[in-house]
């Protein structure tokens, strides 16, 4: 199967994204902000839509509305990321608006259907490089927020009162979700984000109670979940998307099992 | 030089004055217990202390230096909202993330950082109890964990805002002796808040009650009196002491205890700790 070009470049792509997101998945999941990276998604479709309709690249267009917004929400503070209701609100009008581009986008039927449920084996090369350094940049920008930000988010009054910046890490962390967004809606669409930035996290937390070692074991969950779901949709030629979800699922309820077995021994 | 110092200080929210023109000085090394009413501004002025609430008059000054944002010579202890509950992380790594959680760029744990860890959660008895989740801990163990966050750098000067909201007897009695002791090894001064003062009274060097815009700083028996409790509640209120028990009555209530019955800020996160600690 590595033997075809276009094989070894959805492995490379969805490798890269999985492990972003297994990471970043794990703080969002920590602070509570799941929501907010559902909502991000939405926002990203409008991006790419708008993009295509202008003749842009998609992934210019999903990485730019996902920053703005994420930026956005952050800097308008947790109050803002909290308020479920504003947010479904702005996600179905994204989605909306979403359609409203691809109605006067001719190639619309197949251009929507990757974007909602993502086409890793068309990712070609120049997308490759992109995901690469935008994931690169990313890791890079979270590992130096990381500290304040598992600090901010486990007690945010006594974060403010040593001094970090929350409003700051807030929105540094919202841009670095925006990203991953994007990346993972290259692989699995906009609409299955979900299962590459949450369920590889929540599983990690049922398996362990340190943090370093959950972070590791959500970017492994992630990569074996989009490395496992390629090779089961190149054997079966099911959708990967599917296979990926099945296996993120499957990863979820298996660790929430473990954990409830172990509380109960 | 005090500890703390309140020198004719306003704080102004929204538009209504939390304080008005209130002074009081906190030595340091000794041990105060803030009591008020719900609302009377404990948690605000502990706030402003840290200089996360701006004053509108007056000057705060800490060690003798003003009050500023970020100050390494305070431990605090913000009131707890439950946050905690539920969540599958150790102690340990949640004491881990203060210890170090104002570093930015890569920076692992090293050695002498992990020591004071260890040295924080042995000084509170907590040792062991950071190896479990903290989120399934019960709520006077996990109130010793998360007290132990205040003393990371050793600070002389502790904020300790209602550490005993919704703790059992027994629990209530194992915190505040360990603020004593804590506040005896380290030397260092303590305000600790508290909705109730039988818990505290016989620990506590002096006590500082707020109500009405004003606080009062003295010794508990000065303090603790009909005329001066009747001036910051704005109601009668009479004072009956039984052997060492304290009874804040207004007409044939006693305030403190409805104070804390009527507190439903807390919301579902509210837990008590084993049993009912107000029954
Ligand atoms: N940001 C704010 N804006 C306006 N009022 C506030 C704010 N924060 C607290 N308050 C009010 O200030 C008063 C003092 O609150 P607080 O310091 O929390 O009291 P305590 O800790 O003694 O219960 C309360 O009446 C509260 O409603
Ligand atoms: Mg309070």
């Amino acid at each position: 199967m590595l033997d075809y070009d276009f094989m070894r470049t959805a492995f490379v792509a969805s490798g890269v994204a999985a492990v972003l997101a297994g990471v970043v998945g794990y703080f969002l999941v920590l602070r509570g902000q799941t929501f907010a990276g559902h909502a991000l998604s939405h926002v990203g479709f409008t991006g790419a839509t708008g993009a295509l309709l202008f003749g842009l690249s998609p992934l210019a267009g999903l990485v730019g509305f996902t920053l703005v917004a994420g930026i956005g929400m952050g800097l308008f503070g947790e109050k803002l990321a909290e308020r479920d209701v504003a947010i479904g609100m702005m996600l179905s009008l994204a989605l909306g608006l979403g359609l409203l581009f691809l109605h006067f986008y001719t190639a619309a039927a197949t251009q929507a259907a990757a974007l909602l449920f993502g086409n890793v084996l068309g990712v070609d090369s120049s997308a490759l490089l992109a995901l690469v350094a935008l994931a690169a940049v990313s890791l890079g920008a979270l590992v130096s927020i990381g500290r304040p930000l598992v600090f901010a988010s486990l007690q945010p009054e006594l974060a403010e009162a040593r001094g970090v910046p929350l409003r700051f890490v807030s929105a540094a962390f919202l841009a670095i979700v925006a990203v991953t967004v994007a990346e993972c809606a290259q692989i699995v669409g906009v609409l299955l984000v979900f299962t590459l930035m949450v369920g590889p996290a929540a599983a990690a937390m049922n398996l362990t109670r340190r943090l370093w070692l959950g972070i590791a074991a959500s970017a492994a969950l992630a990569l074996a979940e989009a490395w496992g779901g390629l090779t089961l949709a190149y054997n079966t030629d099911w959708p990967t998307s599917f296979w990926i979800t099945a296996l993120s699922g499957l990863v979820f309820f298996g660790a929430t099992a473990a954990r409830r077995l172990g509380e109960a021994m | 030089m005090s500890a703390l110092s309140f020198d004719s200080v306003t704080i102004r929210l929204g538009r209504r004055d939390i304080l008005s023109a209130a002074s009081f000085a906190v030595r340091e090394g000794e041990f105060v217990g803030m009591l008020g009413a719900n609302g009377a501004g404990k948690t605000t002025l502990m706030r402003a202390a840290l200089g996360l609430v701006p004053v509108a008059g007056g000057a705060i000054r800490v060690l003798g230096a003003p009050a500023t944002r970020g100050n390494p010579a305070i431990g605090y202890m913000p009131q707890n909202r439950g946050a905690m509950a539920g969540l599958r992380l150790t102690g340990w790594d949640v004491v881990a993330s203060a210890a170090v959680g104002r570093r930015f760029g890569f920076a692992p744990l090293d050695r002498a950082a992990r020591r004071e860890i260890d040295w924080a959660l042995d000084e509170v008895g907590a040792r062991d109890l950071a190896r479990r989740s903290i989120g399934e801990l019960s709520g006077g163990e996990r109130q010793r964990v998360l007290l132990s966050q205040a003393l990371l750098g050793r600070p002389r000067l502790l904020l300790l805002d209602e550490p005993l909201i919704s703790l059992d007897p027994a629990h209530q009695k194992s915190v505040v002796e360990i603020a004593r002791r804590v506040c005896d090894d380290l030397k260092a001064a303590i305000v600790f808040s508290a909705h109730e003062l039988n818990p505290l009274v016989n620990v506590i060097d002096r006590v500082l009650y707020l109500g009405a815009g004003s606080a009062v700083l003295g010794p508990v028996d000065e303090v603790v009196t009909g005329p001066v409790l009747s001036r910051l509640y704005g109601a009668e209120i009479e004072v009956v002491r039984v052997r060492d028990r304290w009874f804040v009555m207004a007409g044939d209530v006693e305030v403190e205890r409805e104070a804390h019955r009527h507190d439903g800020r807390h919301g579902p996160a509210h837990e008590h700790d084993h049993g009912d600690a107000h029954a």
